[in-house]
């Protein structure tokens, strides 16, 4: 479902590559994530404005739509199975929610050592969640926007080049009253990217 | 393998058990179509299994030997030794009481101990005797379970019947200090109508972890998961 014209733009603002941003909508509302530069991965958690420990779950999500990519009319799910937004418009046609977010610690794993200190998606989320009392054990298993991980029917999994490109988006419609978590990747070691994190843009509309 | 402990969980049924690094759980399923989630702490109990950094590390969609699982700080917590199968499912999480409700209700006042609970709620009764609530549940692996993967555009899953038959067997070498937390719930895409299958669990002393190690050779990503683990140890 589109927003109507009688919405107004109650957000518009960009989020620079390695930010982050914590939103509240109102259910009804609409955000629109633009990925400004494409193949950029905005890792999100969606909780429910009134209790934080009522959040999204990638993997009730993943089981509920009996499969494992995230489209147009996904339902996103919480961990009580209560019904958090939709998926409401995408103009790229396949997001992850099984490939999580990066992590000091995960990059270390990944990738090395010399990686421990640089910026992570784990940091972004802990700082910007922290107001809302989101914490350690708050975080669950995220959505990557715009990030393209295939599974295989052998159990295989990789990391492939994005189906996004400048300008392509993805709006969510919220269910409930909303707090949504969002890191913008500041991942230099995959490439997603291109190796080069890029801004995203979202934009909030309710009456 | 020497067994120090040994405990036959029923279908249906939740157990936890808090298991220092170094031991060897073997988890043999007891009739067909079994199932185990599993949830994993390390000591703090803050720091917790992650089935997305332990997948995507591993280039795996499926838990199998000999894979590590990760934890939120980058630890292996447990390495996967040895499995009769090569599948355990980890992508679709466990049931609540909305799956129960396409098969006959049960209840306590009929059915005494065959009153059948998803695993949900059972383990939020179990995580309450340590403290832990709805905030630490995370993402299981289903033990013994697989849901398969379509090669098609939404990469649609479907439960597969007789995956797992009796004596199927999994084994776990913990990295370091546990809680081990289970459930033995019908799986939420299960679509038998009858009591689960229970499993048995034994906790015993593995081998040190030898150079040659098969989850150090696996890849770059699992041995430095477990060199992570022995720096905590040290
Ligand atoms: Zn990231």
């Amino acid at each position: 479902m589109t927003a109507t014209i009688d919405d107004t733009i109650r957000i518009d603002t960009v989020v620079g590559a390695g930010d982050g941003a914590l939103l509240e909508l109102p259910a009804g509302a609409t955000l629109r994530i633009v990925d400004l530069h494409g193949n950029q991965a905005v890792d999100t958690l969606l909780y429910d404005a009134h209790d934080v420990n009522n959040r999204y779950s990638a993997f009730d999500t993943v089981r509920e739509q009996g499969a494992v990519y995230l489209t147009t009319g996904s339902r996103l799910l919480s961990t009580r199975l209560d019904e958090l937004a939709v998926i409401s418009d995408d103009t790229c046609g396949r997001h992850d929610t099984i490939g999580g977010a990066c992590a000091q610690e995960s990059n270390v794993i990944r990738y090395g050592e010399h990686t421990r200190h640089q910026h992570a998606c784990r940091q972004t989320f802990l700082r910007y969640g922290a107001p809302a009392g989101i914490g350690q054990r708050q975080l669950g298993h995220n959505i990557n926007f715009f990030m393209n991980v295939p599974v295989q029917p052998d159990g295989a999994l990789k990391f492939d080049d994005g189906l996004s490109g400048p300008g392509k988006y993805v709006e969510l419609r919220a269910s409930r009253d909303l707090l949504v978590l969002i890191s913008n990747c500041p991942q230099l070691n995959n490439p997603c990217n291109g190796w080069d994190p890029t801004p995203v843009r979202l934009i909030g509309r309710w009456a | 393998m020497s067994t120090t402990y040994r405990h036959e969980m029923p279908g249906g049924a939740t157990w936890s058990a808090t298991v220092p690094a170094g031991r060897s759980i073997t988890i043999t399923a007891l009739g067909p179509d079994a199932n185990a989630s599993l949830l994993l702490f390390a000591a703090d109990r803050l720091d917790r299994l992650n089935l997305p950094d332990t997948l995507k590390a591993q280039m795996s969609a499926c838990v199998r030997p000999p894979m590590t699982l990760m934890s939120d700080r980058g630890l292996a917590l447990a390495s996967v030794t040895h499995s009769t199968l090569a599948w355990h499912d980890c992508l679709t999480g466990f049931g609540h009481e909305a799956h129960l409700a396409r098969f006959a209700p049960t209840s306590y006042q009929v059915e005494r101990n065959d009153w059948r609970r998803p695993a949900r709620s059972e383990l939020l009764l179990e995580l309450a005797k340590y403290g832990l609530g709805e905030a630490d549940l995370h993402g299981c692996v289903n033990l013994f379970t697989k849901v398969a993967i379509a090669d098609d555009t939404a990469a649609s899953l479907a439960w597969q019947a007789g995956h797992t038959v009796a004596g199927d067997t999994v084994t776990l070498r913990t990295e370091v200090d546990l809680l081990v937390v289970l459930s033995t719930a019908q799986h939420p895409l299960a679509t038998f109508d009858h009591p689960v299958a229970g499993v048995e669990v034994a906790v015993g002393p593995a081998a040190p972890v030898a150079a040659d190690d098969p989850s150090i050779a696996f890849r770059d990503e699992t041995a430095r998961s477990l060199e992570m683990s022995r720096r905590v140890l040290a």
